[in-house]
């Protein structure tokens, strides 16, 4: 479950960074962009709770 | 029956405000560089980025200057405050009380409180500004002194009170917050940064040095401002955390590393903060044709996730400032528990940044703040590596039992003035930062010459001549 919730919180950050680098690239629009980080940004906060600073190293 | 429970819990979370750090409560590595790499990426970034462009730094000026100023300011960090920190494991304020004695200690943990309150006021007014945009709620301009009305006093009750709520609960809340912010936060920045390039007009990497020279740092300062060069970026990036790192305020953070080493983390706070922050918030401020409002630049790069890392990053700033302000006002009140003491401190905060004026005055105030704090750190190094290796005494004020040592009263006031002297004399304008080094090193010699005055009479008991 915890590499699960990992997943999702590593695709949330991708959500909040890549879709700039299109914009970059001329593949996707600022709106488009804007809302897809405010998506990652959720996905980030809603799942990283969920593993970071838990587990034997927390 | 369920508050008193609340408060017995509240009551029993010790943070040793009047006692080392015993071994086994320190903390790991890892939870170091959570909690320094959230402490340096503030909504003050926001800030401070268009700054240098608004004043003029050329591109090159910019890296170079951040890179040594940072490296210095990590040196600083690591071989000053964490290792004096690691050394003795208490904060500076009851470490204070046992060299000057209480009065003294007083003074300078009121002047704290209100220096704290201050930047941790501007943090949440600057969190503030960022919420006006998306809900149309009536936001004051950064120019603004009073506020401009009921939204705003809202907005900054609530964002206060959640950050005092959550220094109250002490410092493993703060590094746990901080550490879920921190992966995000610097991306957030260099996607904002990414995303308006191209209406800059840098269509690849090998365009970059081209268009940063010529439409973002383009060594012309806006009409008005004083021209900034390398050596102004250096001394800010360096000096403008002085308070932190050779005034030692961060000892209370840093007495909890297993190891001294462990300031070196700050570097990792430091490069993402204060240099790639900087530099995309100058690019931000650039897109934006000149717009130096934190959550007008964050929004229009990165709509509402751009206002979210404004509100948050103001936020893990502002909670161990808080944190710090809560420990200096337990000296001050010692009969009431630390969480009462913040809270006490919270309301403060919240008081002070319903007025935006006080982010306007951040820049004055963080110099005036490094001078104030660079003497009393000087004060504390020489009294625990210097003073027994030359025959003087440690902790003068509990050996000789006296509330008030002359001799670090008369040399904080000597260093202030004569810096201030300084100043006013042969200052430069944008250099005001600089002014702490010779601060703490007017301090460090005034202090061990007015020691070998002051403890002359228990000198000659001990047999130290």
């Amino acid at each position: 479950m915890k590499t699960l919730f990992k997943i999702f919180s590593f695709c949330g950050l991708g959500l909040t960074v890549v879709p700039a680098f299109l914009v970059y690239h001329a593949v996707l629009d600022m709106e488009q962009h804007k809302m897809l980080a405010l998506a990652g940004t959720i996905l980030w906060f809603v799942t990283a709770p969920l593993w970071l600073g838990r587990g034997p190293t927390g | 029956m369920e508050e008193k429970d609340i408060v017995q819990q509240l009551d029993s979370i010790e943070e040793f405000e009047d006692q080392p750090v015993p071994e086994e409560k320190t903390k790991s590595l890892k939870s170091f560089v959570q909690l320094v790499a959230g402490e340096h990426i503030a909504g003050t970034e926001f800030v401070i980025g268009p700054m240098f462009v608004a004043y003029g730094v050329s591109a090159k000026d910019l890296f170079l200057g951040l890179l040594i100023g940072n490296i210095l300011a990590m040196l600083s960090w690591t071989f000053i405050c964490a290792r004096l920190a690691v050394k003795t494991r208490l904060t500076i304020f009851y470490h204070l009380e046992r060299i000057c004695g209480k009065k003294p200690a007083l003074i300078y943990n009121v002047v704290n409180v209100l220096l704290f309150s201050f930047v941790t006021g501007s943090m949440i007014a600057v969190s503030a500004t960022a919420v006006g945009i998306p809900f149309h709620i009536d936001m004051p301009g950064l120019e603004d002194m009073l506020p401009t009305g009921i939204g705003w006093i809202i907005t900054v009750v609530i964002i206060g009170s959640v950050i005092t709520v959550v220094a109250i609960l002490g410092y493993d809340i703060v590094a746990k917050f901080s550490g879920y912010s921190v992966p995000w936060m610097p991306l957030v920045f260099i996607a904002g940064a990414v995303a308006v390039l191209p209406q800059l007009g840098v269509t690849s990497p090998g365009n970059f040095w081209q268009v940063a020279n010529e439409k973002i740092w383009t060594g012309v300062p806006f009409e008005g401002m004083p021209k900034f060069t390398i050596w102004h970026v250096a001394a800010f990036a360096w000096l403008a955390n002085t308070n932190m790192h050779i005034g030692l305020n961060d000892t209370a953070i840093y007495r909890y590393a297993k190891k001294w080493q462990y300031g070196f983390a700050s570097a990792v706070g430091l490069f993402i903060g204060h240099y790639m922050a900087w530099v995309a918030s100058g690019i931000l401020c650039a897109a934006a044709l000149g717009v130096v409002t934190p959550g007008v630049i964050a929004y229009n790069s990165m709509g509402i996730a751009g206002m979210l890392a404004v509100i948050i990053a103001g936020w893990t700033t502002a909670n161990p400032t808080l944190y710090r302000a809560g420990l200096a006002m337990k000296i001050i009140l010692p009969r009431y528990k630390r969480w009462q003491t913040t809270a006490l401190v919270g309301l403060i905060i919240i008081a002070m940044a319903i007025f935006p004026g006080v982010v306007t005055k951040l820049m004055n105030f963080l110099a005036f703040y490094a001078l104030v704090a660079a003497p009393v750190g000087a004060v504390i190094f020489m009294d625990v590596y210097l003073f027994p290796k030359i025959g003087l005494i440690s902790n003068y004020a509990e050996y000789s039992k006296s509330s008030f040592n002359w001799a670090v009263a008369v040399t904080w006031l000597f260093s202030f003035v004569v810096c201030d002297v300084l100043h006013i004399y042969f200052g430069i304008e944008g250099f005001e930062f600089f002014l702490a080094v010779p601060g703490w090193i007017i301090g460090a010699v005034t202090y061990i010459v007015l020691s070998r005055i002051f403890q002359s009479k228990h000198l000659k008991v001990a047999g130290i001549k």
